[in-house]
């Protein structure tokens, strides 16, 4: 083998000084860089990943992981991550996989938006002495309200409403599946969801039985697979969401490594144990966008027209007309999942390449239902690569309804996006099936944290609201006013239609 | 109790369904529906193991989608996607069927007397015993068990029909299997 070994991506080195040879990155460590040799820790720093498990619980701080440790000729076009992919496609003539959202340095959106704030001209507002009506209904709007009014000043509404969801805070859970996430890691964010009085998606992989005290607060998914979808499982979502697409890989369909399908998963996804779940690129009955108006109503008779159906698709060129399509096909809201998303395994080039942004896919969304005058027809929610409470604010201004956050959510239970989910050896517990692994997360202390998490968000809403004289956040949503580029080309803010700072 | 009649000329699939999961839940075990002319959606995530329904006439799509435990026999062709996603129980179409027959079926059975369309049996899945079964008096056309991970597909190709003529059959098979009566290029 000609190409011999590629350096190390991350040098792990313990201060002998600190350490007092507890061995507890020993034991904690699940990709085999530790072992003790008599009063010494050996140290194999090919193995690491940089997931800080063994840095977390050292109660010396005697661990340090560094990154790149050893220097290529520096180069701008054969970037050290483009030679090491060939390399690893030499040796092995496969496709490259990996786990989490986007990793190249695409200039982020978001941070070359920002927020405005009241001053004299028209006063802020408080919200510790005023209400914020951050509670939001997901669905379908009717376009007019029809009333009949009685002579004694009792008014009836004759307009039928369709069944939305209500949330008490623009933000909800994405979809994660069990397989990808363990099952603590799933009742930790079931918890979650049921104390704040939101949703959480299930990702592909059923609805697992010990789960169902929760189905009200989950959002039931109907992937190209199938995979745990029947009668039963539609019944108890709150509401369904048919996923035809994810932002991490869009045009092919999610993928669970035979290494994450344990028993339990095996049997939930009815799949052989052990056999990987891959699902198909289109949901093979929806080839065309009549096809999909009728799966949103075979959903919609199977439940007895009760249930929001929500149609996912990821973030591609043509994001906006797709979703005239959704919003026309009795949907009742449409879930773009941008460029950044994350995933538990995807391949590489699918990750990196593939997809658009989130806030140019909303702002054209937005833009285009309301041109059409259907954007009541669809409520919209946003996900991919959303980090803090700023990335919420603005894409609202831009267009949306709510979010779904993904990667955040796991990072409130500690995971520290070292990208190696597909793996199935997550020191964290949270994207493993392994017991001695998925014991470590206890879902009553994660719950807290992600509970948290969603808590310090809202709060951080409803003052940026308050800061910028609006109490009620329908007052936010699509309101490209409050937002300005800055260092964004003309292009851009005029598919986002936003002003350049200054103007 | 009786069999429950239903006239269903001119009626559109939600107040058909209606009614049908209404005698479901008065206790009939014998529906029969007439002059079924293109609803979409019959039994749609019906359940009932003891319940029959006969449809006379031709069924639109995703008859019987999502349904777990009933018997729908059709007098009659069906259009696309018979037993699409279905659970548990039968579908007996005295006719032709339209494509993606049996898409992503999880169990039950779908006999069908003469032929089907495209990407028959297309991703039926399985686990363990409980496994759905596609059977085709006659012949199917292109991508016969398109990526299935499971069940049982049998083309049987009587009174001298070819039973499988062009290509695809079993692409992206990974689980199940299909006996095909007669020979394969």
């Amino acid at each position: 083998m000609s190409i011999g070994s590629v350096p190390l991506k991350f040098r792990v080195s313990i201060d002998p000084e600190r350490c007092m040879v507890c061995g507890r990155c020993v034991e904690n460590c699940s990709y085999g860089v530790f072992r003790q040799e008599n009063e010494k820790i050996r140290i194999n720093s090919r193995n690491c990943v940089a997931c800080h498990r063994c840095l977390a619980f050292c109660p010396r701080d005697a661990i340090d992981i560094s990154e790149k440790p050893t220097d290529y000729r520096s180069h701008p076009l054969w970037t050290r991550d483009v030679r090491e992919a060939i390399f690893n496609q030499a040796k092995t003539g496969k496709i490259i996989l990996a786990g989490m959202g986007n990793a190249l340095p695409y200039p982020i959106i978001f941070d070359r938006l920002v927020l405005d704030a009241c001053q004299v001209t028209n006063p802020s507002i408080d919200p510790l002495r005023e209400p914020m009506e951050l509670r939001t209904y997901l669905g379908k709007k009717p376009a007019s309200l029809s009333l009949k009014e009685y002579p004694n000043g009792d008014v009836e509404l004759k307009t039928k409403l369709s069944p939305n969801l209500q949330i008490e805070t623009p933000i909800m859970i994405g979809h994660m599946s069990y397989g990808a996430i363990s099952l603590n890691a799933q009742t930790a964010l079931a918890k979650a969801v049921s104390h704040i009085g939101t949703f959480m998606g299930t990702g592909e992989g059923g609805l697992h039985e010990s789960l169902y005290p929760y189905q009200k607060h989950m959002i039931v998914q109907v992937a190209s697979g199938r995979f745990g979808v029947d009668i039963n499982y539609l019944e108890r979502g709150a509401a369904i969401e048919i996923k035809i697409g994810q932002g991490a890989k869009p045009g092919i369909g999610g993928h669970l490594p035979g290494e994450k399908v344990c028993a339990d998963v095996s049997c939930t996804r009815m799949i052989p144990e052990g056999s990987d779940a891959i699902s198909p690129a289109p949901h093979h009955d929806i080839y065309s966008i009549e096809d999909l108006k009728q799966l949103v109503r075979s959903l919609k008779e199977a439940t007895e027209w009760k249930k929001p159906v929500f149609v996912k698709i990821a973030a591609v060129h043509n994001a906006a007309a797709i979703a005239a399509g959704i919003a026309r096909s009795s949907a009742d809201a449409v879930v773009v999942d941008g460029f950044r998303g994350g995933t538990g395994a995807a391949p590489r080039v699918f990750r990196d390449h593939v997809g658009i942004p989130i806030e140019a896919a909303i702002a054209s969304v937005d833009a285009k239902l309301r041109q059409q005058g259907i954007r009541n027809e669809v409520s919209l929610i946003a996900s991919g690569g959303i980090r803090e409470s700023a990335d919420i604010a603005k894409v609202i201004a831009l267009g949306a309804d709510a979010v779904y956050i993904g990667t955040s959510a796991l990072v409130a239970m500690g995971c520290r996006v070292c990208g190696t989910c597909y793996r199935g050896q997550c020191a964290w517990g949270i994207a493993t099936q392994k017991p001695e692994l998925t014991q470590r997360l206890d879902p009553e202390i994660a719950s807290v944290q992600v509970a948290n998490l969603i808590h310090a968000w809202t709060d951080e809403l409803a003052e940026l609201m308050g800061a910028a004289g609006i109490n009620s956040i329908e007052s936010l949503r699509g309101n490209r006013d409050r937002l300005r580029g800055y260092m964004l080309d003309a292009s851009l803010m005029q598919v986002l239609d936003v002003k350049s700072v200054g103007a | 109790m009786p069999a429950v009649h239903i006239d269903a000329k001119g009626l559109h699939y939600t107040p058909l369904n209606q009614q049908i999961r209404a005698a479901v839940a008065g206790g009939a075990t014998e529906i029969v529906i007439d002059h079924v002319l293109g609803q979409r959606f019959i039994g749609d995530g019906l359940r009932g193991d003891g319940v029959t329904i006969t449809v006379n006439g031709v069924p639109g799509g995703d008859l019987g989608m999502f349904m777990s435990g009933p018997t729908i026999i059709v007098h009659g062709n069906a259009d696309h996607a018979p037993g699409n996603t279905m659970d548990s129980g039968k579908i007996i179409i005295h006719g032709s069927a339209g494509d993606a027959v049996a898409h992503s079926m999880r169990g039950g059975r779908v006999y069908v007397r003469d032929n089907i369309g495209y990407r028959g049996g297309i991703h039926m899945k399985q686990y363990m015993e409980k496994r759905p079964v596609l059977v085709v008096g006659g012949a199917a056309r292109a991508f016969l068990g398109e990526y299935m991970a499971g069940g049982l597909l049998i083309v049987l190709g009587l009174d001298g029909v070819l039973p499988i003529s062009e290509r695809g059959l079993g692409s992206g098979i990974y689980g199940g299997e299909i006996f095909i009566r007669g020979t394969v290029d």
